[in-house]
């Protein structure tokens, strides 16, 4: 990803980038493109790499931003029109630390609104199409920014991951995303859904990549007081070349599709063939991480959402009359109807009475789920499982079918409950040309050797 | 039928931390321009996270400890929700489920103990002003720190209402968590009031006066629910439950909304903040901060200031302080000094803030004591160390150079005596005075200060004018 070989200069690069991204401009991926901003940051790169000064470790590198991360260039929308015209004065974290390093916006990209769903045709601005096949969604949530990088528009992309969407789409468009363990990157400015599981994350070509961003974005956040120490650059390398890979088998069922279950043994026999031990596991806990999902996620979401008010910023409803109908006609127009089941569930879960039976109950299916990782990480160092059931599906397939949609998140969300880290990596494509992804598990704070492992065997 | 009150109060305590509850933001908005103490975080901007503030749990320490509080090792944050422009995130932060404080106990001045359920940290909501059309939203006391102290159902008069509520701001000042300007609303109060019948089981059905800024609105709006109340179980009505508020100008407390339709707060654990564990060593440097406390000053001072001047200067942690310094065997009559002459002058606010060393407290009271100086002069250099020109000086300089010092030689008093009786114009007093008229020796002794510019000690002349006149 450098460009201090001086053989290309920034301007050129971000120019590339920014006439690719308007030659797909019929995908959806961008919901704002940040042409005046980027050109005028690749040239100070430039100026500085003539000069001969010292430059960051992305100088210049062309990048796509989730819509749900703050920064005052273009409107943070989180892709939902309850955010339209929010301009934000602060600027998240994780983008800083970017920037730092010379790295250099070229656009916002689409996805579900405030990343509820797992396709991003839940956004207001319209669905992002799948970088293999047009008819097909991009996954989700961060469908936009997975398709950027797809696309080869950008040579990375941010997203967040709450139950599977950096590693969803990831998978349905042939890439590499990490959902880091809960805590290694600030999720300050960043647009809430579900404080507990919500991680930063990123998409890219290559785990050298993935490496490289993960350095420079890890660590301590004051902002933040959930952010862990900065484990990443300071793990103790593994030998990732004699790992111990479990297999659920729980998840070897006819509810895979065909064609990933091929994908999922050729890469078990590829291990073996590579002198890695393959473990079996049964984790039974894993089955309640659904059920426990949908319901500690929706009430934090609805919690978190509570601020989108109309009072203070962005979208608020032209026709009200009183305090109670501009919060209700403003929060009924602003956000998406998925927005607004979640925001029900959340409510429900949440109202008194109900308290008991749902969210302590789930609370607790959580910490059953993740002292089933716990186990599973005494008897192997990775877990490779699909990160969904299926390949990318048609657009508008499940949009009237909540509870398929929900499914699809089914191998995903047991990771955020426990706060593990999981990594997307390409598995071949099937032979109508889709992509495959697995996904690499590890336990907490094994990000790096996760992704030392995925350089040993990609 | 006697029907016997029971009473809980609730109590808001606004910390005097230097920033807010979650965020850097300055904390102390007085006066200031409305909105300008707001953090992107109290603004409630998506992706902002609360950071929590060390020294409110610090102080919630120290609060909690003034009130012989147990300090939970571990605490957790959780979120109220409700929608109101004064509420920007939508919910409150607060303690619902492991609150920081647990039991407790606070003591009366007449020695009723009320027991604290538990108290636990919050933040403060804003502030609307409304008009005709429109309402306005002052954002500046969003996420003042809060704790919120819940007493048990202790209290059975409007009196020890009255008195709780003064001995918890007495505490929370001397805890010196904050600044106790009730005025202003640092400390709000909520009591709960039900009626039952002498000897019953179970408790009435109560009404909550909420909002009730200072002491004696505390107490008279108990005294009038105790009446309403009363009048209405005697003439067989049944008491609803519902929150009140009081009106301090019609003397009148009026509903505001019923419980019936109370809200539903769906409270959550805040999963932006981690539990806070607290060390016993964390717990012991803060409690180790505290000052002597007014039941240890009741304890040290029994017997030496008399209880109504106690409880008066008590008021006034300064003093009790510096009262603590001096001399015992002067500290009562600092204290009388304290009483009957700094709180009775007008600028007696600013005098608190700068009070006159130990020394020279200690020096004026023994020039008193050794009858150098008159009562009346001993007050007037009192004043005078308050005085920035003066202090350097030290009480004795300035007593003597305001020629303040009694003339206590005897030799010296009985030769001013002397002269002042072959006075012709003091003839007919002396007669009189020989006659029996007791009052003619207050003209005698008059001369005789005069005579002496004011310095005599007027005891000693009286003793020497009897003696010479009764021979």
């Amino acid at each position: 990803m450098k460009i201090a070989n001086k053989k290309v200069t920034a301007e050129r690069l971000v120019r590339d980038a920014l006439d690719k991204a308007k030659h797909f401009s019929d995908y959806h991926i961008f919901t704002f493109l940040n042409e005046e901003g980027a050109i005028k940051k690749a040239r100070e790169i430039d100026a500085k790499i003539k000069r001969g000064e010292k430059v960051g470790r992305l100088a210049g590198v062309p990048y796509a931003l989730k819509d749900n991360f703050l920064s005052p260039e273009g409107e943070t929308t989180a892709s939902a029109l309850i955010l339209e015209g929010f301009n934000s004065p602060v600027t998240a974290t994780s983008v800083a630390k970017l920037e730092a390093e010379g790295a250099i916006m070229i656009g916002r990209t689409n996805l579900d609104a405030f990343a509820h769903g797992s396709s991003t045709e839940n956004s207001y601005y319209g669905p992002t199409l799948n970088s293999h096949d047009k008819t097909r969604v991009a996954g989700g949530s961060s469908g936009g920014s997975a398709v950027a990088v797809a696309l080869n528009i950008v040579e990375f992309a941010t997203g967040t991951d709450t139950g599977g969407s950096i590693r969803q789409p990831a998978s349905f468009n042939g890439i590499y995303g990490l959902k880091p363990t809960y805590g290694t990157i600030s999720r300050y400015g960043v647009v809430a859904m579900a404080s507990s599981t919500d991680c930063i994350g990123f998409f890219t070509k290559t785990p050298e990549d993935m490496d490289l961003l993960m350095s420079i974005a890890s660590g301590q956040d004051p902002k933040d007081m959930t952010t862990l120490p900065d484990y990443y650059n300071d793990t103790k390398k593994m030998n990732v070349s004699k790992a111990r890979i479990g297999i659920i088998k729980d998840f070897d069922n006819n509810s895979v599709h065909p064609e990933l279950r091929k994908a999922l043994a050729k890469k078990v026999e590829l291990l073996k063939s590579k002198g890695h031990e393959i473990v079996e596991l049964k984790m039974p806990a894993l089955k309640y991480g659904l059920a426990a999902y949908y319901i500690l996620v929706p009430a934090e979401l609805c919690s978190n959402l509570s601020r989108h008010d109309g009072v203070r910023y962005g979208f608020r409803s032209k026709d009200s009359k009183d305090l109670d109908s501009l919060y209700e006609n403003t929060r009924n127009e602003g956000f998406m109807s998925e927005n607004k089941r979640r925001i029900m569930i959340g409510n429900f879960v949440l109202s008194s009475g109900f308290y008991d039976a749902y969210f302590l109950k789930a609370a607790k299916a959580r910490t059953l789920i993740l002292k089933e990782y716990e186990k599973a990480f005494k008897k192997c160092d990775f877990i490779l499982t699909p990160v969904s059931p299926n390949p990318a599906f048609k657009l508008g397939e499940k949009v009237d079918d909540p509870v398929a949609m929900y499914l699809e998140d089914v191998m995903s969300v047991s990771l955020n409950l426990a706060g593990v880290p999981g990594l997307a990596i390409p598995a071949g494509e099937t032979k109508d040309g889709l992509s495959l992804g697995l996904q690499l598990v590890g336990p907490r704070r094994s990000d790096k050797n996760l992704v030392e492992f995925a350089k040993e065997i990609q | 039928m006697k029907y016997i009150p029971t009473i809980g109060i609730e109590c808001h305590v606004q910390l005097c931390t230097k920033t807010k509850l979650f965020s850097e933001v300055d904390n102390d908005a007085r006066g200031k321009e409305p909105n300008s103490c707001v953090s992107p975080v109290d603004y409630a901007l998506p992706g902002m996270l609360p950071r929590l503030n060390g020294e409110a749990i610090k102080f919630a320490i120290r609060a909690g400890r003034a009130m012989n509080c147990k300090i939970n090792a571990s605490s957790r944050f959780d979120r109220k929700h409700y929608f109101y422009p004064d509420s920007p995130k939508g919910y409150q932060i607060t303690q619902f489920y492991h609150p920081i404080i647990g039991e407790g106990y606070v003591e009366l001045p007449s020695g009723t103990r009320v027991r604290i359920e538990h108290a636990h940290l919050e933040g403060d909501a804003g502030k609307l002003t409304h008009f005709d059309t429109y309402s306005l939203v002052d954002l500046n006391r969003v996420d003042t720190p809060l704790i919120e102290i819940v007493s048990m159902p202790d209290i059975h008069s409007a009196k020890d209402v009255h008195d709780y509520c003064k001995e918890l701001w007495r505490l929370m000042c001397y805890a010196g968590v904050t600044y106790g300007d009730l005025y202003n609303g640092n400390m709000r109060f909520d009591v709960n009031i039900s009626l039952a019948p002498e000897g019953a089981k179970e408790l009435g059905t109560r009404t909550e006066v909420k909002n009730l800024n200072s002491f004696r609105s505390a107490e008279r709006a108990t005294e009038y629910e105790i009446a309403r109340q009363t009048k209405m179980l005697e003439s067989g009505k049944k008491i609803k439950q519902e929150t009140r508020g009081w009106n301090d100008a019609t003397g009148k407390t009026s509903p505001q909304r019923s419980k019936e339709e109370a809200k539903d707060y769906r409270y959550m654990p805040e999963p932006d903040i981690p539990p806070v564990n607290l060390t016993p060593e964390f717990i012991k440097t803060e409690v180790d901060k505290l000052p002597l406390m007014p039941s240890d000053y009741r304890e040290k001072f029994n017997g030496i200031i008399s209880n109504d001047i106690l409880e008066i200067l008590l008021d006034y942690p300064d003093l009790m302080k510096k009262l603590n310094e001096i001399d015992k065997k002067y500290v009562k009559s600092i204290s009388n000094l304290f009483a009957s002459v700094l709180l009775a002058e007008e600028k007696a606010a600013e005098y608190l803030n700068d009070l006159p060393s130990a020394k020279d407290l200690n020096e004026l009271a023994e020039m008193n004591n050794k009858k150098e100086l008159s009562s009346t002069a001993t007050k007037e250099v009192f004043l005078r160390l308050f005085d920035p020109q003066m202090t350097e000086r030290g009480a004795k300089q300035i007593a003597k150079e305001l020629g303040l010092i009694q003339e206590n030689d005897l030799d010296a008093l009985k030769k001013i005596v002397d002269t002042v009786l072959a006075k012709p114009e003091t003839k007919k007093a002396q007669d009189d005075f020989r006659a029996g008229e007791e009052k003619a020796i207050g003209f005698l002794v008059g001369q005789v200060m005069k005579e002496s510019h004011g310095k005599a000690n007027p005891s000693a002349v009286q003793d020497i004018l009897r003696k010479k006149l009764t021979k």
